[in-house]
């Protein structure tokens, strides 16, 4: 039976995130290997006979495990892959803006003459370093 | 303290990193492991190479051993002496698995390379078998206990430690000899 | 013999080391020679054993060129067919062979830093080399214990093996080199922060004098990344440019903190703040070049680059880089509670925008780190065998990044210390209004307008936008002819230049991203084929013999929409050597898009009938854009590094900064 254009895009999508096991690190859409049309001929399939996305996925990780999935599930033991760079940094941020803030109120207040002085301070280290010829 | 815990942070680190690795170092990436073994083996309906039919229903209540083979796989030429080697034993039923093969390719390969280890050729001509089963590569043999459970997936050519660690002691508990 | 010499001439160069940096060091501690002594003593050992080094891969080449398959390496990686600039190539085309080209570049790395660092402190000084000698002698030790390339096979090898097909391209004279320049470049604000915290000081003289390493040494990395991209899509033959593979990643890992670290130097340097960050940065950027080596030399994850694999020389590389980076960690915790905090700033100030930058590339470096090990952190705590391709990586690491081009198109209008909101938000008005304009251009001309594709486009835009207006400000603010640009300063003009880098690299990869197609062809010769409003005619295929392989290759013509016509020739090469057969793609390069076509396979012949082929071609609209932008950003690397801040006669006339200077320093 001939895929409908739609089918035909699913199948792109599908297929794109499962991943091709005879290959170096391609899809089974990318990739000509024999086993990778083999599965993309099944999960065309199984769309043509109204399986959802995740019925595909769970069909090919049943037989073949989690490795197939080239796009990692969205489960509980993939939480701090998915979701470790986001709270990281939204923890960062909160952490260095308390740090800031907590420093702007213990500092020095910020004068002209303090500046200029530090400034000085600056210059006579380069000059001093310069001179240890 | 905040800045104390934020100064041993990348030692810790490294520290866990450096385990990580080194128990990286000590597997194979490239290996996967079989997801059937410990499941009941999917059930093979398929036509033998002399026409008859096939059905892995009918292996039940013995342990037999699945091989997955082809014409255009180089590295099943390493392992056709130790089957045929087994064969010769009578240990248990063999059952070949001709993978994405022409049947005149399968039986001019069997005759070039020695004979035919296998009690029965099943053809599997467009793979589908071998996806229930997880074949991601040739050969694969697989060793079916007698209630019909996968006990496990060997990926490459059968040598004897093979033979030794997983056939026989499947061999020996079962206490009724196999017969073809 | 001239193996053995290169051997030998190698092994010396690791017993001076050795002595040289043991003696350093005691006698730095002991304070029983002068540091004036000890700076020039460890300088002149530097220039001695980047000799020896040179000298040492000098025979490894020579090996190569002259076919002395007695070698082993030369027996396994190259041919007496192979041409000859591919010889010089394949001498780092293997492991052991690429050990030395790092042992090389590191030898060189110190001796440059010997030559330019006249202006340093002695005592810091001596410490500087002594570090980088003692990575010689970890380095050229790894090589000797396990990777020597100067092994002899006896009874030498007729014929060599060959060096991979896919490695015989012009590139990867360049790649490698360039790549290594830059893993091994961070070796040198390694050394830098060590010495730091020996001293016990990190004021502001050891980041400016960082700066210039930090900044070539990120530049060359540029180069080295960019170049394995391209060469990606000019030679695997599907149109790809970047698969997220390990080794990539690996590249990519000290890219990110290298980029965070040449600005948190900035920050150091201007405003002597962020310092304990800063030195991190630096030991974490090298940290992670380390990492590179090993995760691509030890088949830990497999990869289209990995190395002949082999764990017993994972084990020693994973126990350097344990002790390199695990000294310089401890060091790291004992050593900054003395620095202090420094300059403190406001909660809107320049100094907060870099940071802010700091804290995106973080995340973006922690979410590739955590992509390329996952699979093995599942496997370790006892869980099923999974693996993390591109979906992830491009899900995730956009998403963190991609703001970063909005603070950099405030970040010139921000002053150091305090600025106010409204004027980092102002500016950006324009810009804004310009980036709306353009990506709604695109949605409406080109379609496929998506919510990723939007913000691309809008921040490239706004991003260029923002960052030429702020050079037009300057130039009338400065009063400033045009014929006289440079003085508005080299350093400022680098930022311009790898800031618009970024908004081109942006643009390239979010249009090529978007508006790419592709399709399958079955054709027979004199057949035409239509594609992307141009026409394919295919005129057979005829046999072509290089130095090395026979081809069958593909004439093609193609007719664009505008009527120009080009000849595309793609080869379909068998390998004399060993057989080996690959595809090259014929491309027709274009500044607003390429056309990419590949052969594929004959098909069988029919009768009387020509013999037709399949072959896919593919639309990559701007793809170049994504080369450039980097090429632009490495340029403003190398552009920075020659700012007379730098070069020794201007600082003798260096005249003391005045009082508006001081609150509101050009950058």
């Amino acid at each position: 039976m001939n895929p409908t254009p739609e089918e035909i895009e699913r199948l792109q999508r599908v297929s794109s995130e499962l991943r091709c096991l005879v290959c170096q690190n391609q899809s089974i859409a990318e990739s000509t290997a024999g086993l990778a049309v083999d599965l993309k001929q099944q999960a065309l399939e199984q769309i043509q006979a109204g399986k959802s996305d995740e019925d595909i996925r769970s069909y090919m990780v049943e037989r073949y495990g989690e490795f197939i999935l080239y796009k990692p599930a969205f489960s509980a033991s993939n939480a701090v892959l998915w979701g470790g760079p986001f709270v990281l940094l939204a923890l960062v941020f909160v952490m260095v803006i308390k740090s800031l803030r907590r420093r702007q109120q213990a500092a020095e207040p910020i004068t002209q003459a303090t500046d200029v002085l530090r400034a000085a301070k600056l210059e006579e280290r380069y000059k001093r370093d310069a001179s240890n010829q | 303290m905040n800045r104390k815990l934020f100064l041993i942070l990348p030692i810790v680190s490294l520290l866990f990193l450096a385990v990580l690795l080194a128990k990286g170092l000590q597997s194979d990436p490239r290996k996967l492991e079989s997801k059937r073994v410990g499941k009941p083996a999917p059930e093979i309906v398929l036509t033998t190479l002399d026409g008859k039919q096939f059905n892995s229903q009918s292996m039940q209540g013995k342990v037999w051993l699945l091989n997955v083979f082809a014409s255009w796989c180089s590295a099943c030429v390493t392992e056709h002496p130790k089957l045929m080697q087994l064969a010769e034993q009578h240990r248990l039923p063999m059952v070949g698995l001709a993978y994405k093969d022409k049947t005149s390719d399968t039986v001019s390969w069997l005759k070039q390379h020695g004979g035919n280890p296998y009690d029965i050729i099943a053809v599997d001509l467009d793979g589908r078998v071998g996806i229930e089963y997880g074949v991601y590569g040739v050969p694969e043999t697989f060793v079916i206990d007698s209630e019909g459970k996968v006990r496990m997936r060997h990926a490459g050519p059968v040598d004897d430690e093979f033979i030794a660690q997983h056939v026989e002691p499947l061999l020996a508990v079962s206490n009724v000899g196999n017969t073809k | 013999m001239i193996a053995e010499l290169g051997q030998w001439s190698l092994a010396l160069a690791l017993a001076i080391a050795l002595v040289s940096s043991i003696l350093g060091f005691w006698h730095l501690t002991r304070q029983s020679l002068s540091t004036a002594y000890l700076s020039r003593a460890l300088t002149g050992t530097a220039l001695l054993n980047f000799f020896l080094i040179a000298l040492s891969f000098g025979a490894l080449i020579w090996s190569f060129i002259a076919n002395d398959f007695s070698v082993r390496n030369v027996a396994e990686n190259s041919n007496s067919l192979l041409p000859t600039a591919y010889r010089f190539a394949a001498s780092w085309g293997s492991h052991e062979g690429s050990l030395l080209l790092w042992v090389l570049m590191l030898a060189g790395w110190t001796a440059a830093v010997a030559l330019r660092s006249a202006n340093l402190a002695h005592g810091f000084r001596a410490r500087v080399m002594a570090v980088l000698l003692i990575l010689q002698v970890a380095f050229i030790g790894l090589l000797l214990a396990s990777s020597n390339p100067f092994l002899r096979l006896l009874p030498a090898a007729l014929e060599g093996r060959d060096l991979n097909p896919l490695l015989q391209d012009p590139v990867m004279v360049i790649h490698p080199p360039m790549l290594y320049m830059g893993y091994v470049g961070f070796a040198v604000t390694f050394a830098f922060s060590i010495a730091a915290l020996l001293e016990g000081r990190l004021d502001p003289t050891w980041a400016r004098w960082s700066r210039p390493w930090a900044n070539a040494a990120w530049a060359f990395l540029t180069v080295g990344i960019l170049l394995g991209s391209w060469w990606a899509y000019t030679e695997l033959g599907w149109g790809g440019w970047w698969f997220w593979d390990p080794v990539e990643n690996a590249s990519i890992l000290p890219w990110l903190a290298g980029t965070a670290l040449i600005h948190s130097l900035a920050v150091t340097d201007k405003r002597d703040a962020l310092k304990s960050w800063t030195v991190l940065l630096s030991l974490i950027a090298f940290a992670l070049s380390l990492l590179g080596t090993f995760l691509v030399r030890s088949g830990v994850l497999t990869s289209v680059h990995a190395f002949a694999t082999d764990p017993t020389r994972g084990i020693l590389i994973l126990s350097l880089l344990c002790a390199v980076v695990g000294i310089a960690f401890v060091l790291y915790a004992w050593r900054t509670r003395e620095v202090g905090m420094g300059g403190s700033f406001s909660l809107v100030s320049r100094e907060s925008l870099l940071l802010l930058n700091n804290l995106l590339l973080a995340a973006s470096l922690a979410a590739v780190l955590l992509g390329t090990l996952y699979p093995l952190v599942v496997e370790a705590f006892g869980g099923e065998k999974m693996s993390v391709g591109p979906p992830y990586f491009e899900a995730v690491f956009a998403p963190l990044l991609l703001p970063a081009a909005w603070f950099m198109a405030m970040s010139p209008w921000s002053t150091w210390k305090s600025t106010s909101s409204f004027s980092l938000i102002k500016p950006l008005l324009f810009p804004l209004i310009a980036a709306v304009v353009v990506t709604a251009g695109f949605i409406l001309l080109r379609g496929k307008g998506s919510i990723m594709m939007a913000l691309g486009i809008a921040s490239a835009t706004m991003l260029a936008c923002a960052t030429v207006m702020h050079v037009a400000q300057r130039v009338r603010q400065q009063g400033i002819a045009l014929s006289r640009l440079y003085a508005l300063g080299l350093s400022y003009w680098a930022m311009v230049l790898a800031h618009l880098g970024v908004a081109v690299f942006i643009a390239g990869v979010t249009l090529v991203k978007t508006y790419e197609v592709e399709k399958d062809l079955v054709l027979s010769p004199g057949q035409t084929e239509n594609f992307d409003g141009a026409m394919l005619r295919f005129d057979g295929v005829r046999m072509r013999t290089g130095e090395n392989y026979g081809a069958w290759q593909g004439m093609f013509e193609l007719k664009h929409a505008n009527g120009s016509t080009v000849q595309l020739t793609p080869e379909k090469r068998r390998y004399m050597s060993n057989g080996q057969v690959m595809s090259e793609a014929a491309i027709d390069v274009g500044f607003f898009g390429d056309t990419y076509l590949s052969m594929g396979e004959p098909l069988p012949v029919e009768g009387n009938k020509p013999q037709a082929w399949t072959a896919r071609i593919y639309s990559k609209p701007f793809i170049n854009w994504i080369w450039w932008g980097c090429c632009m950003m490495a340029l403003g690397g190398v552009l920075s590094i020659f700012d007379r801040r730098y070069r020794n006669k201007a600082k003798l006339k260096d005249k003391s900064m005045s009082q508006e200077q001081v609150s509101q320093a050009a950058v």
